[in-house]
Formats: C-alpha cells, structure tokens, sequence
C-alpha cells in the first residue's frame, strides 16, 4: 500500500491503475520522449501556431465575463464538496438513472470496465461500433480490447478520426491531433479514406471537414451501438451531458439503438444547477467559445427518442488512489478544458506524445503520477512531475483553480522519499531534499544558508550547477545552465533597503 | 464483493472516518443578466452572437402567418426543397411551405438524410451565449431530426430569450432529452481555425418571432 505526503492518517488510498491495461503510461521517461520531439521542427511549429490560436481565443471571451473569479471560486467548491460526499453522489445518480431504464455498471478498473462494455456489445450483436471522443475509454484502452475481440471501434471525433486513420495517438485533450498540420491531414485523408475524390481534396479546412462528413454519414446511419463518455453526471437527477462541437457526438448519442457511457466515478456533480456554472466555464476554458456549437443531455431512455438500451459505466482505476491524498483528490477537480495544455510553455514545445499518457500537460504530469503511483524506480511516469518549470501559468487559467504547480512540487518530494526507500541507501536528491527541508523550517536557519550560498558564489565557474545534480534533475542541468546564487539575498537586500525606499 | 461495494468501499476508505468537510459551496456570480427576458437588448444581443457563428437570422412579427412566410422565404434562400417539421409546431408555420411533411415519429434515418430541412421551435434561448435550447417536446421535435437534415430552421419567440446561463437553465426540466445549439456545426481541430459545418446541420437559420 502507498501512503502520501498529504494524506492524513485514517484514510485508505484505493489501488493504483494497472499500467499494462489502457493508455496511462508510455514507455519512455519524459525528458528521452521530449527531446525527440524538441527535435522535430514541423511538430514545435503546429503546436506554437495552434496553443497560440486558442490562447488568443480563451483571452477574448475569458475577458467578456464580469463574474469569472466568482464562476471558478464556485467550480471548485462544488468540485470539493463533490469528493467529500462522493459516495452517496453516486448512489443518487445510479438510483436515477435505473429510474429512467437505464442500467449502471461499476468498474474497479480498465480490464473490467473492457470487458463490461464487450459483453455489451456482443450482446447486441454488432461488430462495430461508434464512439465519441472519451478521455476514459482511452485511458482504458477501449479501442483495442474491442479490437481483439473482433469489434471495430470507429472514432467519429474530426480529430479523433484523423489519429485512428492516421495509426497515431492523440496528443491533447481537446484537440488530439493538434501535432498535425493541414497539409499531413491531406495527405492521410488521401490515403485512408477509400471513396475520397482526390481531384477535390485539398488542404483547405473546409474541405477536409466536409470529406470526413461524407466519410462517416454512411457509418451513422446504420450504426446500432455508440460508446461515449461524459463530461458530467448530475447525481439528483440522473442526467448525463455531453459537450462537442461537430455533431458527431449527436449522432451517437441518438441514432444508435443501445448506448454505453463510460464514465469516471469524479465527474458526477451534485444539482441540475451545478450545470450552469460549468457550462460556462468549460466552453470559454476549452475551445475559446461562448458556448460549443452542441450540448447533449438525456436521463435514462426516453420512449420513442433516442437509443432505446442505455448502459452508464463507473470507472475507478486509480481514482480512490488519488481521492486519498488533499492535492491528489483536487486533481480529480479537472473538468478536461485543456486551458493548462495551452499557456504551458513545456507542452508547447514537447508536445502531448512526451507524456506517454492519454493526460498531457500541466494536469496530465500530476494527475496520471496520481492513477499510477510513483515507484521510485524506472517507471516512466516517474519523471512526468518534473516536466514543468513551475510557472504557475496552468494554475492562472484553470476554470476550477487546481494549484497544479503545488501538486507537482509534492509529487517531486513523493518521488524522491519513493526513490530513496526503493534504494534503501538516502539517495543524494532525498538528502538535498531533506536538509532543505530542515533549513526551511527555521527563518534564522533559512537567512543563514541563504547568505552561505552567496558566499560560496564566488568560488562557483559561471554557469555551473552547485552540486551534480542526480537524476532525473540532471535532464534539466544537461540543457541549460543553472543560475549562480546572488551576490546578496533577497533578505538581505530588504533588510539593507527597505525594498529600495531607503 | 460486486465490484459496486468494492468501489464505494475504496471511496469510503480514501474519505476516511471523517470526510474534509468541504466549505460550503458559494454562488457569488450573476444569477441573472441586467436586461430581463425578451428585452430590446437581449434579442439584439442573441442576434448578434448567433451572427458571430454564422448563424442566418431573420425577424419577423409574431402572429403564426408572419413567422410562416419568413420560414418559406429562408428555406427557399438556402435551396431547401423538402423538410419535415416538429409535430407540434402551428400550423400556419408550415402553410406557405408547399413540400413540408410533419413528424409522426416513424421516419428512419436513412430516410432523414433524403430531406434537405427540418422546421422547429425552441423552448428557451440565451442571449449571452447565442445559444438555443431544444427539449424534445412536440414544438421542438425529436433529436434526431434536428440533426440529420442539413438546414435546422429553428423558431425563437422573443418571449423565451434570457441573457443569461443560469436564467435558462433554470426555465428547463433536465429529465427532458435536450439539445443546446450554439451555431451550425462547427470544428476546430484542424490547426485550431474553425470550420462550420460538419456532422450536424450545416445551416442554422433562426427566426426570431414576436
Ligand atoms: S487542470 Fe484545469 S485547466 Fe487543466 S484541463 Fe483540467 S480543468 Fe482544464
């Protein structure tokens, strides 16, 4: 059993996410994964176009909204008050929606949620399926387990459609083929997609949207079962809400005789009106819109209207792990905006891929350490909590106010208590980790080590770090210089100037 | 133990005996827009939102003959020669349209994808978003012809447009299968830029009566 540094004693953290099942780790350690993508001109060139495109539009319509500070200070309260009270929240949505003729499944983790949803399937007998874009049934690994069991799982998402047609993975949360660029989309349209008129088919948006129309109409209308997730569950009164921009999710959510909803066990929220203070947070902090072109909302099975057989699946796979810890439970806050994606300087210029999991980002390096466990040893998800310069910019624009920076900073002392006990011997990080511990706790302390590092300045090369540091800080010292400590101390200047007044 | 007990016994367990009590949950934003329902400024600034999306837009008086004939001239200036529409809508909504056939809930999809429009109402709007709110009643249809259709011609009474989220949500029932429709459809996943029109209608022409 794990234990974390927040976690206060009497709880009981649940199992980690089983890493061989699903999509929550790569098999790569993020500093190899990133410089392969540093590397890549045409791939930093997407991301910079693309994050500043929806900076600029998450800016323009963040800054229309007089109360926003008031609308993230109460996400994030229904957020907490959702985790204390979780379990009856999620007894009220299952009673509700098996009220409406809707059956609920629960799922300890990615196999069984897998094998719940293909006895679904097979039970209706189809061998396809449609799904709309789902961060839980990638995580999951939903695709291939149907796959092997001979189902063929059609991603209808425009995004989603070009990764799968592409052989590729997704890289972002809202736009998983945002490494991509038009000119690639063609060219794997062209490829891919057998009826395509490629005297027609050029690199224009437009037209490629409209070929990936025409490419799915067909696999709409005769489709009998969709997979979906949700972006939320509201516990009083059984109601599922998916958010989309295309239609596609429309399609799925109506057309299809039975539908199958797999759904993390955080995403439930209280009350119907809880809804209206995320919709407007989630629309503006994601695509940079008032509001996305489409909202689907059902409760249970509506005769005559809509799939006939609904299934709603409840995923934990890591969740009760994460739920266990103070900052671990806020990082199941996420409402999947992507915001923190696109103001990070690290994932704009690695890319989602470095991160091996289906949680890119600022969210992504805290939350999937959190599913997983960190060990201590080669896991690769290890040094996902390393990948961030701690700007702070990630806090800045979260709807829901994760202090993300905070996160990462416990994940990094985790690490290395983890690194230490799995090497038995105090490892150099958990020593540097631990005396700094010791000199921050006294402010006396504390002003005389800061005076002894400026002391120490002069006998330092420019340029060089103070000690070698070890791994994986080392990834960090290997590409850029560590700053010499100053000549006076921040303390020390005050205390000589009075912050420059005297 | 069902994996049901397992699950909430392991949220139980991460809770702890004493679950954090969480502070009470403060709504200090705007329940309510300035401007109040079906005001000049909130149908001018629904107007101009809808526009913002690429929506087409057209006003006309209330009376069930004026909203009729606006809905044959907008079918006709976006080509559209065959439509279905909500079983619930008047009668006089439909009467200046000669090829409109009415809902009776036994049409397929692929029967659907053959009609080039589909004629409903709306239950409430909300003029800050630019959004319009269907809710599977008669007026408004079932989901699924508002979606297969190209051309969603959508009627707005002026009475039902709110400013803001919380004003419309609260005039709606969630157990209601319901649609929000914010523009026609629409995609940015290629290189972030928009793009209107993909699965869902690609035209959205809103009348906005009264
Ligand atoms: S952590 Fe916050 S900003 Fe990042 S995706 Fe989640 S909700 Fe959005």
């Amino acid at each position: 059993m794990s234990t974390f540094l927040g976690m206060p004693a009497g709880r009981v953290p649940g199992p980690a996410a089983d890493t061989a099942v699903g999509q929550l780790t790569g098999n790569r350690s993020f500093p190899a994964a990133a410089r392969d993508a540093l590397g890549d001109t045409r791939l930093r060139r997407n991301l910079a176009h693309a994050t500043a495109t929806i900076r600029a539009k998450r800016a323009s319509v963040v800054g229309e909204v007089p109360d926003w500070e008031a609308l993230r200070d109460a996400g994030s309260a229904i957020k907490a008050d959702t985790m204390a009270r979780l379990p009856e929240l999620l007894e009220e949505l299952e009673r509700n929606v098996t009220a409406r003729g809707g059956t609920v499944h629960w799922a300890r983790d990615a196999a069984e949620a897998n094998g719940i949803v293909l006895d679904l399937v097979r039970a209706t007998g189809a061998d396809e399926v449609v799904k709309v874009k789902s961060m839980a049934t990638q995580e999951i690994g939903l695709n291939e387990a149907l796959e092997e069991a001979g189902i063929t799982a059609h991603e209808t998402d425009l995004a989603e459609l070009i990764v799968q047609l592409g052989h590729d993975k997704p890289s972002h949360i809202l736009v998983p083929a945002i490494h991509r660029g038009r000119a690639e989309i063609r060219e794997i349209f062209a490829r891919e997609m057998p009826d395509v008129d490629l005297a027609t088919l050029t690199d224009e948006p437009s037209v490629l949207a409209a070929a990936a129309r025409t490419h799915l109409r067909e696999l709409f209308l005769r489709a009998r079962v969709a997979v979906s997730g949700a972006n939320f569950g509201i516990a009083e009164t059984g109601t599922l809400t998916v958010v989309e921009s295309e239609g596609n999710g429309r399609m799925c959510l109506t057309l299809p005789e039975t539908l199958i909803t797999v759904m993390g066990i955080e995403k439930v929220v209280p009350a119907w009106r809880d809804l209206e203070v995320f919709l407007q947070l989630l629309p503006r902090s994601s695509t940079g819109e008032r509001m996305n072109p489409y909202t689907s909302m059902w409760t249970g099975v509506t005769p005559g209207d809509g799939p006939q057989d609904f299934h709603l699946v409840l995923l934990d796979n890591g969740r009760t792990r994460a739920l266990a810890d103070d900052l671990g439970r806020t990082a199941l806050h996420c409402i999947r905006c992507s915001a923190c994606l696109n103001v990070c300087p690290v994932y704009e210029r690695t890319g989602g891929h470095a991160y091996g999991s289906v949680y890119p980002g600022p969210i992504g390096a805290v939350l999937t350490p959190f599913l997983t466990g960190v060990t201590g040893g080669h896991d690769p998800n290890d040094s996902l909590p390393y990948a961030s310069s701690l700007c702070g910019a990630c806090y800045d624009v979260c709807p829901v106010k994760i202090n993300i920076p905070d996160l990462l900073v416990q994940l990094r002392a985790e690490h290395t208590e983890a690194h230490a006990a799995a090497h038995r011997l105090p490892s150099a990080e958990a020593a540097a980790m631990a005396a700094a511990a010791w000199v921050m706790s006294d402010p006396a302390r504390f002003a005389r080590a800061g005076r002894a590092a400026g002391t120490a300045r002069h006998g330092i090369r420019r340029g060089r770090p103070l000690l070698p540091l070890p791994p994986p800080l080392n990834g960090w010292t290997a590409s850029r210089d560590a700053p010499s400590p100053p000549a006076e101390t921040f303390r020390d200047w005050w205390a000589r100037t009075r912050g420059g007044r005297s | 133990m069902s994996a049901r007990d397992e699950v909430l016994a392991r949220i139980r367990g991460a809770l702890g005996d004493n679950p954090a009590d969480a502070p009470p949950v403060v709504r200090a934003y705007r329940e309510a827009g300035e401007h109040p329902p079906g005001s000049a400024a909130v149908v001018d600034q629904l107007v101009e939102r809808l526009e913002d999306y690429r929506a087409t837009v057209v006003r006309t008086r209330g009376a069930d003959e004026s909203v009729g004939i606006a809905i044959a001239a907008a079918l006709d200036a976006v080509g559209a020669t065959s439509s279905i529409a909500a079983p619930g809508v008047p009668d006089g909504w439909t009467s200046a349209t000669p090829v409109c056939i009415r809902d009776v809930g036994t049409i397929t999809p692929r029967e659907l994808d053959r009609v080039d429009a589909v004629v409903t109402g709306s239950v409430v709007a909300i003029s800050e978003t630019g959004t319009i709110a269907l809710d599977g009643s008669p007026r408004c249809g079932r989901r699924m012809i508002t979606l297969v259709p190209d051309v969603h011609l959508c009627v707005v009474s002026v009475a039902d447009v709110v400013q803001s989220v919380p004003e419309g949500l609260a005039r709606l029932d969630p157990t209601a299968p319901l649609t929000f429709v914010s523009g026609p459809s629409a995609t940015s996943d290629i290189e972030l830029s928009r793009v209107e029109g993909v699965h869902g209608p690609r035209h959205l022409v809103v009348v906005i009566a009264g």
